[in-house]
């Protein structure tokens, strides 16, 4: 068997658990399937959103003194229902309230605030705090009955007074009715103004605060619907560049537009494309080099792809192929045709950089997930198990065996568990904590200090 | 003379062993695509317009819509019902009758995320 290069020397990062959020349960509720995992642009939230269309904010506590080699955990601060589930009809479709993705926005004031969208519908969300009440009206009674006004024979100042912390949860605009199919994608401006909305075959650019009008940025679809041959799969504003945004295609290549050049982002300005060695083609290539992540790095130089075996990282300054390609499970080559057969094959997985843009982490099946190091060149399989939950547990590294001789504590390709699959990723902007979606848990893990 | 001739031979000899490792090295995609043809033997001719794609951009829990169920009904008089079963059910709404198997289950009444428990 082919021996992962394992990690070892001075400068490692060891993971450890923190926390595990979820039910332990095997029988899965639909609803509590997880759908997408983000961190605030501080790290102190982490946002889940779920297939029955609800959104669960963590907070991480403020750091206790003593235990200053310690992170501190995510607690949760709110949850609310974002969407819930909407019909069509005209064509007698159901609108799953399925939250595809949360975006926050970078906090301006004491508010915090963030996007969530299902297949068709956006939300601004504000959730914000209250900590005092006002007590003391002359009119009304503490617990709001309008008084006598015969009763009333002195005047009074009303005061604020401390109560118990409240989050409140508000929905501030609706985005609405601006996608014939299904939104992949949503992403904020550097503008702190506008975002992008993007389905399988156009992207609108909408204003924060207006709802009734969109731009269409980008038409892929064809004339004649019989012509089509690719779909957008997901597309991410340049984190500084405000006129630059991608898209990714189920074709594996991406598109990079500038907004100067036209109002009608049609014709791109950039086109990444690796060229395919024709003899490795087959049935598979083209389902296998669809991306189902785009991702900037967070400098601005890079992005980085995943397609169902790979991530890429490109320079934006050189189309014609990726600066660098990881296997993320090489393994599955020969298992395609089962894989095909379950639908695995079409599993759309995440990919994220850490905060200094030197590692990259991205899920598998049987619960694992891939931390890939570029400045060091190496990489790691670690596994989220309700099995490695002592607190503080470090993750031990896995191995899995693509045929042969499998060695002790290898686990073989027949034996992984393709149900159980890691889709979403997310790692704090900063620090070493990385939050890991498994189907219906959320996993939180931090790096060891010694 | 004969040591040019071998001179070919060696070559063409090398270039056949080039070849098998490629075929080695591709031999598992290779291996599964036949194993996939053999199977579905239909797959793959349908031309253009991607049955995945299309398949993609039409998901969606589809309803009985009694417009579209006479519409249909009146269309094929003289046909025959359409299966229940596979591919069919991505298509329009009325083109396909529904059965009771296929009406999808209730939803279940909204509750708090376990995540916040």
């Amino acid at each position: 068997c082919a021996a992962l290069r394992s990690g070892g020397g001075g400068n490692d990062v060891h993971w450890c658990f923190s926390q595990v959020k979820g039910a332990i349960d095997d029988d899965v509720a639909e609803a509590d399937i997880i759908s997408t995992v983000e961190f605030n642009h501080s790290g102190e939230l982490l946002a889940t959103g779920d297939k029955g269309g609800r959104v669960v904010i963590f907070q991480q506590e403020t750091e206790n003194k003593s235990q200053s080699q310690w992170r501190s955990e995510y607690n949760v601060y709110s949850t609310f229902q974002s969407h819930e589930p909407e019909f069509d009809y005209l064509k007698s479709l159901e609108i799953e309230e399925k939250i595809n993705k949360i975006r926050w926005l970078p906090q301006k004031n004491a508010a915090q605030f963030l996007l969530s969208t299902n297949d068709k519908t956006i939300k601004l969300w504000k959730i914000s705090e209250r900590d005092k009440r006002p007590e003391g009206y002359n009119l009304k009674e503490e617990d709001g009955r309008y008084r006598d006004a015969a009763t009333i024979t002195t005047l009074r100042v009303p005061v604020f007074r401390p109560m118990d912390l409240m989050v409140e949860a508000s929905p501030r605009r609706v985005f609405a009715n601006a996608h014939t199919y299904h939104i992949n994608s949503i992403s904020v401006n550097s503008d702190n103004e506008t975002y992008l909305s993007a389905d399988d075959l156009r992207i609108n650019l909408w204003h924060l605060e207006i709802t009734d009008r969109s731009f269409n940025i980008v038409d892929i679809k064809p004339a004649n619907m019989e012509e089509l041959t690719e779909v957008i799969t997901a597309a991410e504003f340049h984190p500084h560049q405000c006129n630059t945004f991608v898209y990714s295609s189920s074709k594996g290549t991406i598109r990079l537009c500038d907004m100067r050049a036209s109002a009608l982002c049609d014709k791109h300005s950039k086109l990444f494309e690796e060229p395919e060695d024709p003899s490795n083609r087959s049935f598979f290539s083209e389902i296998i080099s669809s991306i189902s992540d785009v991702k900037f790095s967070h400098n601005g130089r890079y992005m980085m792809t995943r397609d169902y075996l790979s991530v890429k990282i490109w320079d934006l300054n050189m189309e014609n192929r990726p600066v660098e390609t990881y296997q993320v499970h090489e393994y599955l080559r020969s298992k395609l045709c089962s894989l095909y057969e379950n639908d695995c094959i079409f599993d759309k997985f995440e990919c994220c950089w850490n905060g200094n843009d030197s590692v990259v982490m991205t899920g598998s099946y049987n619960n694992f997930f891939r931390m890939l190091d570029r400045s060091q060149r190496r990489d790691v399989t670690l596994e989220a198990s309700r099995e490695s939950c002592k607190p503080r547990q470090v993750l031990k590294p896995r191995r899995v065996c693509a045929g042969g001789k499998r060695k002790k504590d290898e686990i073989s390709v027949d034996s992984l568990d393709f149900n159980k699959k890691i889709l979403h990723t997310a790692w704090h902007p900063q620090e070493n904590i990385i939050a890991v979606a498994t189907t219906n848990n959320l996993y939180i893990f931090q790096e060891k200090v010694n | 003379m004969s040591s040019d001739n071998q001179d070919t031979e060696t070559h063409s000899e090398q270039m056949d062993e080039t070849q098998e490792s490629q075929d080695t090295n591709s031999n598992p995609v290779r291996t599964e695509e036949a194993k996939l043809k053999a199977k579905y033997p239909s797959l793959g001719q349908k031309p253009g317009g991607s049955d995945f794609l299309m398949k993609r951009l039409q998901k969606g829990q589809k309803y009985f819509d009694s417009g579209d169920y006479n519409m249909a009904k009146a269309k094929m008089k003289n046909k025959q019902l359409p299966a229940a079963a596979g591919p069919d059910k991505n298509i329009v709404t009325g083109d396909h009758i529904p059965t009771p198997q296929d009406l999808p289950q209730r939803k279940s009444s909204l509750v708090t995320s376990k995540l916040a428990g």
